[in-house]
């Protein structure tokens, strides 16, 4: 627990960029492409996820030395699966809209690598502290990178973001951008471009 | 259902609405072991044979204890907990009675558990209530369709790994780049089962 706060600072930034989830771990595809077609919804989605990865991340930090090694994935996914309901309920109860248009997605939050990996991979070695700062950073970072996919979808495909027109009635939207495809496309693109910009930093 | 809705059924849900180009799901291990063609097709396999097992035992479950006593709540749960049960005995037993299926396997079969297709599958056959039959062809067909999207994609990948290609797109960017091409290739079924 003796951390510092420039550890903590570093754990901070490390879920935004250098280690973002997205682009820099490659975990938590499916719901990146999947629901990135509007910027509400990968909002909502980013929400939901880091909510469930914060709580995870400190029960699962919490109670650390309770659960026996063995069967530690186990007992993750159950932690992980409990906290996915209360969102997937609450989110039914009182973002009915919100909850229609990202559907089984929701339920499937359980299964995004992304809350696995850092269960796995941080709060079972670490302090609740640390551990919640990384849920956070991690959410954070897979939020913006939701957003900055939806950002070119929504603006592209569809001429709007948020659901405000952007680029006047005359826009024809391409609406491959929305459709699958336009997905894939997008991932490509903002990965080279992090490699790009990461290249770039490095030869400094 | 009549025989001839149920082949178009699996039409369906193996091209038109193709689990990886157009639900986006299963993208993890679809990047991830998509190198080489041999792989590829044991991951395939792999979620064809879990994806149909699991889907039928969570239905099971589903209709006879959850719905009768008003736990649907607790389906999320449930699920991935016979899911991955059932993928720990399933790796038990193939590597007693079929050993050289375990081993063209490997490390797939533990992976399959974080597959989010089959969670999606349990889920999906239960919210929407399908019949046993339906629900054993709609499963078969889903992992069909995987299967085929990643064999595809492999194959592709193979050849890429000699193309000359931008140094930023080298790797993980020009597969995603290639997914969406074939995806766009998929979308030429649309229509198909309407006409």
């Amino acid at each position: 627990m003796a951390e510092s706060k420039e550890s903590l600072k570093e754990v901070l930034i490390a879920g935004l960029w250098s280690s973002n989830p997205v682009f820099g771990l490659l975990l938590g595809t499916c719901p990146t492409l999947a629901v990135s077609s509007s910027m509400m919804d990968g909002f909502g989605m980013g929400v939901a996820a880091t909510f469930v990865l914060i709580m995870s991340n400190v029960f699962i930090s919490i109670l650390r030395k309770i659960i026996p090694d063995k069967m530690r994935i186990p007992c993750f996914i159950v932690v992980i699966a409990s906290f996915v309901t209360i969102v997937d309920l609450c989110m039914k109860a009182y973002t009915p809209a919100l909850s229609k248009s990202l559907g089984l997605f929701i339920p499937l939050i359980v299964v995004n690598c992304i809350i696995l990996g850092r269960a796995e991979g941080y709060a079972y070695k670490k302090g609740i502290l640390p551990s919640l700062v990384d849920g956070f950073s991690m959410g954070i970072g897979f939020t913006l990178a939701l957003m900055a996919m939806a950002f070119f979808r929504e603006s592209l495909g569809n001429g709007t973001l948020f659901n405000v027109p952007i680029f006047g009635s005359k826009y024809v939207p391409m609406l491959g951008m929305i459709l699958p495809p336009g997905a894939f496309l997008t991932m490509g693109g903002l990965m080279a471009l992090t490699v790009f910009i990461n290249k770039k930093m490095a030869r400094k | 259902m009549t025989i001839t809705e149920l082949i178009l059924m699996s039409v369906n849900t193996m091209l038109v609405s193709n689990i990886v180009f157009a639900r986006f799901l299963g993208i993890c291990p679809y990047l991830g072991v998509s190198r080489k063609v041999e792989t590829a097709s044991g991951m395939g396999m792999a979620v064809v044979f879990v994806m149909t097992l699991s889907a039928a035992i969570s239905w099971v479950i589903q209709e006879t204890i959850l719905r009768p006593m008003k736990l649907e709540f607790l389906q999320t749960i449930i699920f991935i907990l016979v899911i991955a049960a059932l993928v720990q005995f399933v790796e038990f037993f193939m590597k007693k009675s079929m050993p050289s299926l375990y081993r063209a396997l490997g490390i797939y079969l533990p992976l399959i558990t974080t597959n989010c297709t089959i969670l999606y599958v349990a889920l999906y056959v239960v919210q929407f209530k399908f019949t046993f039959v339906s629900m054993l062809i709609y499963s078969i067909a889903t992992g069909a369709g995987y299967l085929l999207a990643i064999v595809i994609f492999a194959s592709i990948r193979e050849r890429i790994e000699t193309a000359d290609i931008p140094e930023a797109f080298k790797g993980l960017p020009i597969a995603l780049v290639t997914a969406a091409l074939i995806g766009m290739a998929f979308m030429g079924f649309a229509g198909l089962v309407k006409g």
